[in-house]
């Protein structure tokens, strides 16, 4: 393996895990604020869905941004008013979620395109351009004609070409590295790799993230002085809409140029894997996500890894993250106390 | 005292959540501008109008009956085992074994046999997040959604390099011996020479399950380890207290629930496919937790669910074959029902008690 | 800031035209059909400390939890300094000026002190200034009121009476003026009681009014200026504290005269029945709970342990029982009829413990004697589910079991007296008698029975302290473990008194007094306690250094 295949591979590994790390942020919230959330890869895919969606009708992919994190936060409601409101169990409204999001996601991709449940490709041409007219006619009416062509016409997000990038690319090793790993990506990759930061300084150096994770340790602690755990929990659910809406957006409008069913394929599970990995820590999320696009990124590059005398099959790699999870999960390397009052709906009481 | 009458919580309540989930399955036809009446009479037609209809709602119900019943074993020890779709998966695999490398005199004992593998490696994959929870206390949510897809890359991996026959390029293995196949249930009417449901994949496992309701019934209401079970469920501190070990009950519960999950595969892998295919359990693990949340965990509760969901499948395909409604609705509805009957439970249920707790207030003045 | 300037001094020095702090006119409450406070009236006068006492179940805590905006009273109206106000939730309480400190606190394990001191009065959104103000006030308070903690310190890492200044602190920093202190005493030793009762002292002479929750009366008698008292919802009286008398307050808690003096003769002991040798015990957290416990019971008589509660009688009881805690380390030896009995893996648990011939009432009937949603009958056989008369192995006799509960329900005259009801609809005195019932009628050679009358009223306590000294005079060992005092002295042929995972000295009922097993409980022995006033050894919490024990049993070096 020379160094270009390792800048590839890790180049790749950067793409698929930005998915997982924007949902195992948004499962973070959510989770150290007490609610637990298997319904990520729910709220993902709706995301994916609506966001292909609408930057299909529209032609606009930030249009399409603001969709797929409507689309994530309807279901975070559901799931704040199962579990925070009625106090259900959260683990089966997850659950539901998940359904819920399988099953819409085609019905109106259905009723909409008519393409047996995916989105076309959100690729400029001639597909797209008959199904944004209605709505490029109807904005040149207000911005006028020129301006309505360009914001019409990006229905998905590109890469971006970082300053220099160009410039330093024949600098040994790191000119590479700057312009093959670093640059070169779409806006969300970028935005999610700022929300570890921002996560870990919310949480951390806060008074919202001071009573987030109090509220998941002892909510009573945090009724009791006079803070109230649902707006707090509501906040929290709602955070994770928003970041699950990113990743969902990433995956139809970054990552692949449109939607087709069930596309996040588990990656929700993924990212709550490694949220159990992460320790519910933000920077260990940005490690744990890393290793499962790492690892997903080898698998894809090599079906049959080859090591030696032993041929390890694609799928053993597929499987790979949620075998590390439940070696984890046994406490066999580094034990994961999740936090205290996670998945109990709060009941005041004496 | 009680809040509520024994009927409200046991019948009333399940009626109205599942009320509430047709009522937006209704909304969600609309959306997408079609007639829900339409659809409904189009669904019953289809499961229920023929006797075709019916070989299809029970092969489906049988499926939804081993899950179901597996999915409400656990939750009487307040294990929930999400894991079901694995747990049937690899029943799928022990039925495999079973039927292509040992030759069968009859099927009647190859279905003995198969019966036997798939529980035992139903068994098996619900055995390692059980001791999981048990040892180490690891949730075992996470842990059975983990081995679900492990069990996935597992079958993948088992039929494409090893089951699938040279020269095929289908992920699949070689159709089973004619000495396994079972007796549909059009054959057995056949015999008394009624036609009924021809070339429908409805067969003798269906009468297993029902068996395996009573077997559930009698398990945790009439046995000590039922009784065992139902008290580690309500409380663990209780249950060491009375010399009840939570490790022996949690595996024990886990290995029956895997059990029941693994057995599905007679129905579906020996019934009707007489091979192992790719993703054979069609997500009808998952169907077991909408099926045991509806049943209430009763076995009478898990054969009408699973019932009900039976008529949903076979309806939901009739739909997408004379409508275009997709097969998806079924999922949504499946969705609906989960989320009424089993988290927004106390939606439906606070303002029943708040009724009934003034009644009797007022009764009692 | 100025929360120390009004000084109102103590009751006799208020003038009439000051309001009360509190005033509260006609407050009833009830859940569902249960009537927890009906027709409340209380003042609570400014600058003193005001008890309410009153037994379990009084309805006290649902009281204050009105005060604090936990519930909305269903009618009633509260003043707070003269002038009336709706308490909606807990920050209309707090801006009112009340702080509570919780029976249980609420405070967030894993946060510092300095932490669980801001969460939510932080001055703004970022949590540096906070932090940075809170720490300077902290050290103003810590003078103040001998309210010393480390800031820095996570809560987990602290005592129980550490971890109740933390949740006073918290009040105080909020300015709180009214501070209602729900059982506080519960789980703190002697030592560590009179030190909260210095604080509450120094908090009153700043001019802060006090309330106390207890069902203890010398609490009552010792510290409050004025005392309400409780019975079954409505408040029976107040009181000045000075002008009543403990024997006036214990008759108005119960509604009659008390007598808890048990009839009985003479214990006649005879082989010994339990050994216990060197018993040690270490738990999850590394904490020693048990450091080596030696007692003996012999058949035909009485042991009671007396201690607060969290010295390890919770521990003893679980161990002997076969339910430790997970995680637990245990060492030792016991002998049960002279046999060894297992403590750790193969055959140490309950079920085994139960075919020794142990019977156990537990502390916690709610959580461990019974399986609340199960029906009575069901409950009938728990623990015993094992046995022939129950069950043949595979399925349950429930014909017999259900046969065998009407007759328990018979003899023990437990009410209502339908089997087919759920445990749970039961009330607590009730519930005992089917656990009672269930143990006592195996006929054990040894009863376990552990704080046998909590939460049970008078009648149900004495028909249950009849049947424990019939199993003695039948010839049977009972080890009986209680917090009440009276309970122990009265019930008992021998008592031992646990004090942080020792037995620090035995003696007999009939001759001790319960000053001198108070002594004893805060962890003070004859000999050391001439020198150092009788209380120092238990300042230091035994978690706060678990490797050095602070105190010497008697007949140690």
């Amino acid at each position: 393996m020379d160094f270009n295949t390792i800048l590839q591979i890790l180049d790749s590994a950067v793409r698929l895990m930005t998915p997982l790390l924007l949902a195992c942020l948004a499962g973070l919230y959510s989770e150290r604020a007490g609610v637990f959330d298997i319904g990520l890869e729910g709220k993902m895919l709706m995301a994916a869905f609506t966001s292909a969606t609408v930057a299909a009708l529209t032609g606009n992919v930030w249009l399409g941004l603001c969709a797929g994190i409507i689309g994530s936060l309807m279901l975070s409601l559901v799931h704040g008013l199962a579990s925070i409101t009625f106090r259900g169990n959260q683990l089966i409204s997850g659950v539901a979620i998940n359904f819920l999001a399988a099953g819409l996601t085609v019905l109106l991709g259905q009723k909409i395109f008519g393409l047996g449940g995916r989105t076309p490709t959100l690729n400029p041409g001639a597909e797209l351009e008959a199904l944004t007219t209605p709505f490029r006619d109807w904005l040149s009416g207000i911005v006028g004609p020129d301006l309505a062509v360009t914001l019409t016409t990006m229905p998905r997000f590109t890469e971006i070409r970082l300053p220099f990038a160009d410039a330093l690319r024949d600098v040994p090793v790191i000119g590479p590295i700057y312009a093959e790993l670093i640059s070169d990506h779409s806006i969300l990759v970028y935005v999610a790799f700022l929300c570890v930061p921002a996560t870990w300084w919310l949480l951390n150096r806060t008074r919202f993230g001071l009573r987030l994770r109090a509220v998941g340790e002892n909510p009573a602690a945090v009724d009791t002085a006079g803070v109230s755990v649902t707006r707090l929990r509501y906040a929290a659910v709602g955070i994770c809409g928003v970041l699950c809406g990113l990743a969902g957006a990433y995956l139809a409008t970054g990552l692949s140029a449109g939607f087709v069913k069930d596309m996040t394929a588990g990656r929700g599970f993924i990212a709550l894997a490694a949220l159990i990995f992460a320790k519910w820590r933000p920077w260990g999320a940005l490690g744990a996500t890393f290793l499962f696009g790492l690892l997903e990124a080898i698998a894809n590059r090599y079906p049959n890894l080859e090591l030696g005398p032993i041929t390890i099959p694609s799928m053993f790699m597929n499987a790979l993250p949620y075998i590390l999870t439940v070696i984890i999960l046994a406490g066999f390397v580094g034990r994961a106390i999740p936090p205290r009052a996670g998945g109990e709906p709060y009941v005041k009481e004496r | 005292m009680d809040k509520m009458p024994k009927w409200v919580d046991v019948i009333l309540t399940p009626v109205i959540s599942l009320l509430l989930a047709a009522a937006i399955s209704a909304l969600v036809i609309l959306a997408i501008g079609e007639s829900p009446w339409e659809a409904l009479k189009t669904m019953v037609t289809g499961a229920l109008g023929s006797s075709y209809g019916w070989g299809f709602t029970l092969y489906y119900t049988t499926n939804f009956i081993f899950t179901g019943l597996a999915v409400a074993v656990a939750y009487h020890a307040a294990l929930f085992n999400i894991g079901g779709e694995g747990q049937a998966g690899l029943g799928g695999l022990g039925v495999a074994l079973v039927c292509l490398f040992i030759p069968w005199p009859h099927w009647t004992l190859a279905l003995l046999g198969a019966m036997l593998g798939a529980a035992a490696f139903g068994a098996a994959w619900a055995y390692i997040p059980a001791i999981l929870q048990a040892k180490r206390g690891s949730h075992i949510v996470i842990t059975t959604i983990m081995f679900n897809f492990i069990a996935a890359a597992l079958l993948n991996w088992a039929l494409v390099r090893w089951l699938r026959p040279v020269g095929s390029m289908d992920p699949a293995s070689a159709n089973f011996p004619p000495s396994t196949h079972l007796p549909k249930i059009s054959d057995i009417f056949a015999r008394f020479g009624i036609e009924w449901g021809t070339h429908t994949p409805a067969n003798v496992t269906f009468l297993i399950a029902l068996l395996a309701c009573v077997a559930v019934w009698l398990l945790i209401w009439r046995t000590r380890l039922g009784y065992e079970i139902r008290a580690f469920g309500k409380s663990e501190t209780a249950a060491r207290y009375a010399g009840i070990s939570p490790v022996r009950i949690t595996v024990i519960t886990m290995l029956i629930s895997g059990g029941l999950a693994g057995l599905m595969a007679i129905n579906n892998v020996m019934g009707e496919a007489e091979r192992l295919v790719l993703n054979s359990v069609e997500g009808a693990g998952f169907i077991g937790i909408a099926v045991a949340l509806m049943g209430r965990n009763h076995p009478v509760g898990v054969l009408l669910a699973a019932l009900l969901f039976g008529f949903l499948y076979q309806g939901g395909g009739e739909l997408a074959l004379w409508t275009s409604i997709p097969r998806e609705l079924i999922i949504v509805i499946q969705a609906l029902v989960i989320l009424f009957t089993g988290a927004l439970d106390n939606m439906v249920r606070m303002p029943l008690e708040r009724f009934f707790t003034a009644r009797r207030l007022r009764n009692r003045a | 800031m100025n929360d120390t300037v009004t000084k109102a001094g103590g009751p006799d020095s208020a003038p009439q035209s000051i309001p009360p702090a509190i005033e509260l006119r006609g407050i009833s409450k009830a859940f569902g059909p249960v009537q927890a406070n009906r027709n409340i009236d209380l003042t609570v006068q400014k600058g003193t400390i005001h008890g309410i006492i009153g037994e379990n179940g009084a309805g006290k805590s649902t009281l204050m939890s009105i005060l604090y905006g936990f519930y909305k009273p269903d009618s009633g109206e509260i003043l707070i300094d003269g002038k009336p106000i709706q308490i909606t939730d807990s920050m209309t309480a707090i801006r009112a000026g009340i702080g509570m400190v919780f029976q249980h606190f609420k405070l967030v394990r894993n946060f510092t002190v300095l932490e669980n001191i801001i969460l939510g009065a932080e001055d703004g959104p970022l949590l540096r200034p906070s932090l940075a103000r809170a720490r300077k006030r902290l050290r103003e308070l810590a003078e103040e009121y001998e309210l010393q903690v480390d800031p820095d310190e996570a809560i987990e890492e602290l005592s129980v009476g550490h971890q109740q200044r933390v949740e006073i602190l918290k009040a105080l920093y909020r300015q709180a003026d009214i501070l209602i202190l729900d059982e506080p005493t519960g789980v703190l030793t002697p030592a560590e009681a009179d030190h909260l009762f210095r604080i509450l002292n120094g908090l009153r002479d700043e001019g802060k009014t006090i309330i106390l929750i207890t069902h203890k009366l010398r609490e009552i008698m010792e510290i409050t200026d004025n005392v309400s008292v409780m019975r079954r919802g409505e408040m029976v009286a107040s009181v000045r504290t000075a002008e009543t008398t403990p024997e006036e307050l214990a008759e108005l808690m119960v509604g009659r005269k008390v007598l808890l003096e048990v009839d009985k003769t003479p214990a006649q002991p005879g082989k010994p029945i339990l050994e216990v040798r060197d018993l040690r015990m270490i738990d999850i957290d590394k904490v020693e709970r048990l450091r080596g416990i030696s007692f003996d019971i012999r058949a035909g008589e009485i042991v009671g342990i007396a201690g607060v509660s969290g010295n390890g009688q919770t521990q003893l009881l679980e161990i002997l029982g076969g339910f430790p805690e997970k995680g637990a380390k245990i060492s030792g030896e016991v002998m049960m009829n002279g046999q060894p009995l297992a403590l750790n893996g193969r055959g140490s648990d309950a079920a085994e413990r139960r075919e020794r011939g142990i019977g156990h009432v537990p502390e916690d009937r709610q959580d461990e004697g019974l399986i609340m949603d199960f029906p009575a009958w069901e409950n009938v056989s728990f623990g015993y589910h094992n046995a022939p008369e129950y069950s043949n192995g595979i399925f349950m006799d429930c014909a017999a079991i259900r046969a065998d509960a009407e007759g328990k329900f018979q003899r023990f005259d437990v009410r209502p007296p339908n089997p087919e009801l759920a445990a749970r609809n039961f009330s607590g005195g009730n519930q005992q008698k089917i656990v009672v019932a269930r143990e006592v009628e195996r006929n054990p050679d040894l009863l376990l029975i552990g704080q046998p009358t909590r939460g049970v009223d008078i009648g149900a306590i004495e028909f249950i302290h009849k049947r424990i000294v019939e199993l003695r005079d039948a010839g049977k060992a009972v080890l009986l473990v209680s917090v009440e005092l009276d309970e122990i002295m009265s019930l008992s042929d021998r008592v031992l008194v646990m004090f942080d995972g020792m037995i620090m000295g035995e003696r007999d009922p009939e001759t001790t007094t319960a000053g001198e097993l108070g002594l004893l409980m805060a962890g003070v022995t004859d000999r050391d306690a001439s020198g150092r006033d009788g209380i120092t050894p238990a300042h230091r919490h035994p978690a706060d250094h678990p490797d050095e024990p602070t105190a010497k049993p008697e007949g140690q070096a």
